[in-house]
């Protein structure tokens, strides 16, 4: 049954996914749609969200989707700061809450819509610039009911943000309905000595993903017998197998050594042959000689 | 190439070491030392045995019980209760066993006198929580059975002494009924149980200690109240103090009557200031009060009338009564007079005599007299002796006899707050401390011992001459540094506030040091040592300072109350200065900048958020401004769950311009959801540790670039449900998470949660990788998980041409503001012990394998390799992996019991491992404290750089001696062959 509830459910979360793709180009990432407190569904286990990369929002103005249930829609704002200012509303999340059967909720569909900034604001956001200062976001920590406990607070200099246009990149990690932490900053990297740079498009392309908690590892079991813990632990300390090279390479090398000296002496005695005069009788000769001294000394 | 050329060097010591390490039986104690202590002693018994060795058995703060030989002060046994089991009292029944009093009242025990066997242990239930009183009647029978009579919980228990049976219960349930003393009057069946109720009612039950029938139930009530303790001045009178501590009442009970009697101090005292409380004193007819100035005696004659005998400023303390006689009871004063101590014993009903007057030289370091017990002995004359056994204010233990301090012990050592290393001074001349150098003869004798030992050809006495010289070697015990680092200070602080310099050597006090700014001041009420940190470590510039350490504290249990900063010297101990300062200290942050004189910049973090520079030049100031906008920190509020991070703004906008004080912001926070996750552990690196490589070659040739960033925060939570107890919740509500978290921007790097996980969690950090213990409920057993991060964005810099030609980014500053490419490995596995504690070995240049140090369960240290805790394990590794030095994946990491750091020994309460690299690259020095001090020198991948301790030098200058004779006669024959053949 409970597969069927799932197959069911993930039938239903793909068909409701591929309704408003066609409406609308959706901002949002695929979350997956996994129950978590529930036992022996292993294949869907662990949620990896999969960010979308979105097209900026241009329009401020947001559209409403007849399509999704109204009472399970829900929005929480995004707030920001230039500095040590105020925080004043900058966009707003939308998604879609999702009920399970045993009572759990989670997020799903998560879409964003930037305001863009007014001229105060790009005046602000300049003197950050200038300045290499802070722009700080925050977010409620509790998507029901804001702000939950605190705000979540979040910031980066501003001189990450400008490229083409403004990027951001927010993960925004999530524990049912609280937001536990949002990581915000440019989607790519921001080298060290920040140079002052200005966008050239005062508009904000946006990233956002969701994540969920991941199940860590488990321990792994051995269920076989208990010895083959200690076998293994036998075969580390054997020696392992060797190549031929491995084991014998300090005998190979000196061997090695000598057939080249054996080479290079080979190869002297053709060119003292080439080069002497005396072909035949050349070699042992000079041998006589240069033995010669010395046996002369010991005859004496 | 040459990189690739070290990787493989690194690896080939990696692979080549084997996890075992061992050592013989005559290298105990040549680099290691134990110490035992039993902690600051609330309670002590003289065993009145006739025959045998005299013993005294104490009961400490550290919940410690034992029996301590009164000539040297030794432990003859002792046994270390539960962290939760706090003793309540302890005693000796029929003369041979110790009885305790532990948990509340709620668990009493036997112990054998002689041996520290455990006799009996009963548990005592009561219907509420009340004091708990243990006492042995000498004289009250039962079937020939000495009974104890303990009060605990609420309920009046009447126990055998022989097999700890409950003989009668009585429970004392009214309300609001609080229980003050328990009297049984030697020589009666009776006992008396005295309390208030509703704190203006004075109830007495007389109980026949027969059969706990109760015989009469008296109350009187006193419209002024009561505060505080009540005195027992008889068997059948007690003082008290009014809600005001301005009026003493005498309440007597005789014959279940109850009589009382209302006198004002101000009658006793012309001058007496503020309210007044009871000194706790069991002396008949006698007992002290004391004002905030004074303390004032005064006796009891007859019907409730009240007379001064004496009125002291000094400290005092009291002791006990003693019965010396029938109807002699005497008791021990203590008064302190600048540098010496001045004890008189007084009999009880005869103030003005003196059996025994004595002064004592006093070290001031050891600070004032807290407790005073009294013992008598027979002297050869056959006068009474007296013999005193004293606890200071840094919690050592004195034996005072004949005007002598006979033994002392520095039990403040059991209770060490933090720990921090210094160097030796640099040998110089006139530098030494040591004066140990011995003669040439000796220095001859000793090397033809060792030679002979070599050789074999030495015989068991020389053995043991060879053995005692290597344990007292005075080269381990020197004044100055070494070269290989090994010798050190260890500069500990302990809760008594006093501060102790050991050598890690053989562990010998250097200098100890009571900190004047601990003392309990007008302006500081109780002041707590918190933490140590290093503020000048001289080794470029400034040579010729001393190094110094920094102690901070502050003024009170709460942490808003002001701090205190203290500067020692670490080579003589002198308190340099001392600040008080006027905020709070909340977090102290050791900034890695040091002026030109080496001492470190510290930023303190009040309560309200407030940023101050330490110290106070304008030097710092100058380096500081620089650094400003690099500097970010955190902070955890375990409380609430929030995580923030922090950075400085501007200087503070207060009413008073300070230049040092700055305003902080808020630049991330991390809110845990109050209704899942609860904060049960935060680790980060060593601020101190080096990582001697970015890369770690795999197998294949491989190379991955681990993530090392110092601002690196792991972060466990478990379920609120699953925080208590294991076993306290079903798997299905319990969990586990663990974050890693960027601490300058907040992110987090990696979640992970462990389902049907519970705490403690114990963690350790260290160069890329965290390893974190805990329990798992579904598998019933303890887990050890590791995680290591790697980053990505340098992966693609294994090109060797993009290295040479320098198109890698291996260089570049890396900002943590970038998107981070990490990738995580993590791996599980089941292990036997549960913990106590979690270190790891660090080495000076990091080169060496890693291991970790396990605390156990029963206090020892264990090492395990930090190879078995490795995420890339597998059940079949390849070939290339196996060289790599990759064990096949077990699911339980082994406990090899020849890698037991502390082999045979035990530390007591283990709380804490301290690791600390020495110079020598292959060596770590490891400092395990907890009730017991130990400390050894570990080598993870042996001491590959060095000779070991036992090479035999000799042996090598006999073989080259030998050559070089050989060398010699063969020269001389080829000579002399060669001549004759030249005659031939």
């Amino acid at each position: 049954m409970k597969w069927v509830k799932v197959i069911v459910s993930f039938i239903l979360t793909l068909s409701f996914l591929s309704f408003p793709s066609c409406a609308f180009q959706s901002d949002e990432l695929l979350v997956d749609d996994e129950e978590f407190g529930l036992e022996g569904a292993p294949q869907h286990r662990s949620p990896e969200p999969i960010p979308t990369r979105s097209p900026p929002v241009t329009s401020p103005t947001r559209k409403r989707h007849s399509d999704l249930d109204s009472d399970s829609k829900i929005q929480f704002s995004l707030d920001h700061a230039f500095g040590d200012s105020d925080f004043s509303p900058a966009g707003t999340f939308s998604a879609r809450l999702k009920t399970w059967s045993h009572g759990g909720q989670t997020l799903t569909k998560l879409r964003f819509s930037r305001n863009s900034f007014s001229d105060v604001e790009k005046e602000k956001f300049k003197n950050l610039l200038e300045s290499d200062d802070f722009y700080r976001i925050r977010l409620p920590s509790n998507v029901l009911s804001p702000p939950g406990r605190d705000f979540i607070i979040s910031s980066v200099k501003a001189r990450c943000l400008p490229r083409e246009s403004l990027d951001e990149h927010f993960v925004i990690h999530m524990e049912g309905v609280n937001v536990l932490a949002v990581n915000y900053g440019s989607p790519g990297s921001c080298p060290y000595p920040r140079n002052l740079k200005l966008p050239a498009k005062w508009s904000f392309s946006s990233h956002t993903v969701l994540k969920n908690r991941e199940q860590a590892p488990r321990a792994p079991v051995f269920t076989e017998e208990i010895l083959g813990g200690e076998n293994a632990e036998g075969e580390v300390l054997q020696p392992a197998e060797r190549s031929f090279w491995a084991k014998y390479w300090m005998y190979l090398i000196p061997l090695g050594l000598i057939v080249m000296n054996a080479i290079t002496q080979a190869m002297n005695m053709p060119e003292e042959q080439a080069t002497g005069l005396v072909p035949a009788q050349g070699q042992p000769s000079a041998g006589a000689v240069q033995r010669g001294p010395s046996s002369a000394v010991r005859r004496r | 190439m040459a990189i690739r050329s070290f990787f493989l060097f690194i690896l080939f010591f990696s692979s080549s070491l084997s996890p075992v390490f061992s050592l013989y039986e005559d290298q105990v104690g040549l680099m290691d030392w134990h110490q035992q202590y039993i902690g600051k002693v609330k309670q002590a018994v003289f065993s009145s045995q006739r025959a045998g060795r005299k013993r005294v058995v104490v009961s400490t703060e550290e919940n410690v019980i034992a029996s301590l030989d009164l000539r040297h002060g030794e432990i003859f046994w002792r046994h270390l209760l539960g962290a939760d089991d706090v003793i309540d009292g302890i005693d000796i029944g029929l003369g041979k066993y110790v009885i305790t009093l532990s948990s509340g009242g709620s668990i009493l025990r036997s112990w054998n006198l002689p041996d520290g066997q455990m006799v009996w242990e009963s548990s005592l239930q009561g219907p509420k929580h009340s004091k708990s009183f243990l006492l042995v009647p000498t004289n009250l029978k039962f079937d020939k059975d000495n009974v104890l009579v303990v009060f605990s919980n609420g309920r009046l228990h009447a126990i055998s002494c022989i097999d700890g049976e409950v003989l009668w219960k009585k429970d004392f349930e009214a309300e609001s009924f609080e229980v003050q003393q328990v009297i049984q009057p030697p020589g009666s069946d009776l006992i008396y149980v005295v309390g208030f109720a509703a704190s203006y009612q004075f109830e007495m039950y007389q109980i026949n200690a027969k059969n706990g029938e109760l015989l009469k139930h008296e109350s009187a009530s006193f419209s002024s109240g009561f505060s505080g303790e009540v005195s027992l001045v008889s068997t059948e009178t007690v003082v008290a103090l009014d809600s005001t501590g301005s009026i003493l009442q005498t309440i007597s009970f005789q014959d279940g009557k109850i009589s009382s009697q209302q006198t004002p101090i101000s009658n006793l005292v012309e001058d007496s200031l503020g309210p007044a409380v009871i000194i706790p004193s069991s002396v008949s007819g006698i007992f002290a009060i004391k004002t905030d100035a004074v303390t004032v005696f005064i006796r009891v004659i007859g019907e409730g009338k009240l007379e001064v005998v004496e009125k002291t400023t000094h400290e005092i303390a009291v002791s006990d009564a003693l019965s010396i006689s029938e109807d002699q009871q005497a008791f021990a004063l203590i008064q302190h007079a600048s540098s010496e101590i001045h004890l008189t014993v007084k009999l009880a009903h005869d103030w003005d005599g003196n059996l025994l007057k004595e002064s004592v030289k006093m070290d001031w370091q050891r600070g004032l007299v807290h407790k005073v017990f009294i013992n008598n002995y027979i002297r050869t004359d056959r006068s009474y002796g007296f013999r005193v056994l004293i606890v200071m204010e840094d919690h050592s233990l004195l034996l005072l006899q004949q005007g002598e301090i006979v033994w002392s012990r520095e039990d403040g050592l059991a209770s060490i707050i933090d720990v921090t290393t210094s160097e030796l001074p640099v040998e110089r001349n006139g530098v030494s401390v040591a004066k140990v150098e011995h003669n040439l003869f000796e220095w001859l004798k000793g090397h033809m011992l060792k030679l002979k030992g070599t050789l074999m050809l030495a015989s068991p006495e020389d053995m043991a001459a060879i053995q005692s010289m290597r344990l007292k070697s005075s080269e381990k015990s020197k004044m100055t540094r070494d070269h290989n680092g090994f010798r050190k200070l260890l500069i500990v602080l302990t809760r008594a506030g006093k501060l102790f310099a050991l050598h890690t050597g053989d562990g010998r006090i250097v200098w100890s040091h009571l900190l004047r700014s601990l003392h309990k001041s007008e302006a500081c009420q109780s002041p707590i040592g918190l933490n140590l940190y290093q503020w000048q470590v001289p080794h470029h510039h400034a040579m010729d300072e001393n190094p110094s350490v920094l102690v901070v504290s502050r003024c009170g249990p709460s942490s808003d109350t002001p701090g205190v900063l203290s500067f020692v010297d670490t080579y003589t101990g002198k308190e340099l200065s001392s600040l008080s300062l006027d905020h709070a200290v909340v977090q102290v942050i050791p900034l890695p900048y040091t002026d030109s004189t080496e001492q470190r910049l510290h930023l303190l973090i009040n309560a309200d958020k407030h940023a101050h520079l330490y110290p106070k030049t304008s030097e710092a100031l100058s380096i500081f401004k620089r650094e400003f906008l690099n500097i970010y920190w955190y902070s955890v509020e375990d409380q609430n769950g929030i995580i923030k991070g922090h950075a400085l703004k501007c200087k503070c906008t207060g009413e008073v311009a300070d230049e040092f004080c700055f305003d902080t912001r808020d630049l991330w926070s991390v809110v845990f959801p109050s209704e899942s996750e609860k904060i049960v552990a935060t680790v980060t690196r060593k601020l101190n540790e080096v990582v001697h490589t970015q890369a770690k070659v795999v197998a294949d040739q491989d190379v991955m670039y681990k993530y090392i960033s110092r601002n690196l925060l792991f972060v466990a939570t478990v379920a609120p449900k699953g925080s208590g107890e294991i076993g306290s919740v079903t798997p299905e509500e319990s969990w586990l998470v663990a974050y890693l978290i960027d601490t300058v921007t907040g992110r987090i790097l990696h979640r992970v949660t462990h389902h049907g996980s519970q705490g403690p969690v114990h963690a350790v950090f260290s160069e890329n990788w965290v390893v974190y213990h805990y329990f798992n409920l579904r598998a019933h057993r303890y887990e050890m998980s590791v995680i290591e991060i790697y980053d990505q964005s340098r992966a693609d810099n294994k090109d060797v041409w993009k290295l040479v030609l320098g198109k890698h980014n291996l260089t570049s500053p890396i900002s943590l503001f970038s998107r981070p490419e990490v990738i995580t490995k993590s791996q599980s596995y089941f292990f036997t012990h549960s913990l106590k504690a979690i270190a790891v070995t660090s080495t000076a240049k990091g080169i060496t394998s890693k291991q970790l140090l396990l605390g156990t369960i029963g206090d020892q240290v264990l090492a395990l390799d930090k190879r078995f805790l490795d995420p890339r394990r597998t059940v079949n590794p390849t070939q290339a992996e196996k060289e790599e030095g990759i064990i096949p994946l077990t699911d339980s990491l082994p406990i090899i019991p020849q890698s037991y750091v502390t082999h045979a020994l035990r530390v007591e309460g283990l709380r804490g491992i301290i690791t600390v690299p020495a110079k020598l690259e292959s060596t770590t020095l490891v400092f395990a404290h907890g009730v017991d001090l130990f400390f050894t020198q570990l080598a993870p991948s042996r001491t590959y750089d060095s000779l070991t301790e036992d090479f035999s030098y000799a042996l090598l200058l006999i073989t080259i001696v030998a050559l070089v004779a050989a060398i010699f006669v063969t020269w001389r024959l080829s000579e002399r062959k060669e001549l004759q053949e030249k005659w031939r």
